[in-house]
């Protein structure tokens, strides 16, 4: 057993689960905007908007950005312990890793319900 | 006169103060021989070369090496499976200090061995006779036992060079999973407790080197993924 503090979720079990999970929301999330786009080729101001006013929608957005927050920091984590060896280093690369994840994850609350 | 071109490294920190290669020249009579065989004949003009070797038959694992760049046994690689362009490129195991020439400390190698607790465990009352297994249970073995720790999966392992005291390793997982699947074994759940952490198993990213150069033919990947259902069964 090895102690880990600065992982996603402290244990290598829930972090393998929700990297994978994570990497599914994404990828349907990734789909469904690429096939948006595809289906409104003169997409304006209005249908943009109208897509993101949906609750469900919001909703989507949301996980998405979950996702991403939980799926770069298990895997920015991995490549920082294997890489970065002295300790104050990883650590500080962590703790910035960390820290601007929890803010574009507000930023990206706040783009979504602050309209 | 058929002279194959051997170049081999060479590191003696008694008197190197760096390691370098060395160029030999054997001569093979044209034979397809194995790569333990041109090295004893390398020994043979130069009786400093430091390399291991014992059983020469591929069941005692003791003289892996990097060939071409790929690892393997030296006495079970025949020179036509390795050579290329008409050169043949002797390294010690990838990733593990270098003792002298080819030797090198397994001592990291054998720590990760040591964690998974390689031995079976029963807190049940002895039988009078041994204890029995079906011989559907005894199949869960085949392809697990046959592992001789010769290294040159782990070696080959990037996970492995990265955090060798951390990430058990291919061959360590491979033995974890011999026990885990073992039907005599009682210590399931104390074994899957000590390697749930984000690196004793999870740091295995499937690049499946270790399976591209067993030379007994086993499958490491395949064991991490079954710990890996083990772990999720048990957890969920």
């Amino acid at each position: 057993m090895v102690t880990n503090i600065t992982n996603f979720g402290r244990s290598g079990l829930s972090d393998w689960l929700i990297q994978r999970v994570s990497a599914i929301i994404l990828a349907v999330y990734t789909l469904f905007m690429v096939g948006f786009l595809l289906f409104n080729p003169g997409l304006d101001y209005a249908t943009w908007s109208g897509l993101f006013d949906q609750t469900w929608m919001r909703i989507f957005s949301l996980l998405a950005f979950v996702s991403i927050a939980a799926h770069a920091w298990i895997g920015l984590w991995t490549v920082t312990t294997d890489y970065l060896k002295p300790t104050g280093i990883r650590v500080a690369a962590q703790t910035i890793i960390i820290l601007a994840i929890f803010v574009f994850l507000v930023w990206g609350v706040q783009v979504l319900w602050g309209a | 006169m058929s002279m194959l071109q051997v170049s081999v490294y060479r590191y003696n920190p008694e008197t190197d103060s760096a390691p370098y290669m060395q160029e030999f020249q054997v001569d093979t009579q044209g034979r397809d021989l194995m790569v333990l065989n041109v090295l004893s004949m390398i020994k043979e003009q130069d009786s400093s070369m430091a390399y291991r070797r014992s059983c020469r038959e591929g069941v005692c694992g003791s003289d892996g090496m990097n060939m071409n760049g790929k690892n393997g046994l030296a006495c079970i690689t025949p020179l036509s499976e390795v050579i290329k362009k008409g050169k043949l490129v002797l390294r010690p195991l990838p990733g593990l200090p270098v003792i002298r020439d080819l030797v090198v400390d397994m001592g990291v190698f054998y720590e990760q061995f040591e964690r998974i607790q390689p031995y079976l465990q029963n807190d049940e009352p002895e039988p009078a006779i041994e204890r029995l297994q079906s011989p559907e249970d005894r199949d869960k073995l085949d392809g697990l036992y046959e592992c001789i720790l010769c290294a040159c999966c782990s070696t080959a392992c990037p996970s492995f060079w990265w955090n060798p005291d951390k990430f058990v390793g291919p061959a360590g997982l491979l033995q974890a999973y011999r026990f885990l699947a073992d039907s005599r074994d009682t210590a399931t759940r104390e074994r899957l407790a000590d390697l749930e952490d984000p690196f004793s198993v999870f740091r295995c990213r499937g690049i499946m080197n270790c399976v591209a150069v067993c030379p007994k033919g086993l499958n490491p990947t395949r064991a991490i993924g079954k710990i890996r259902e083990m772990l999720l069964a048990n957890a969920t």
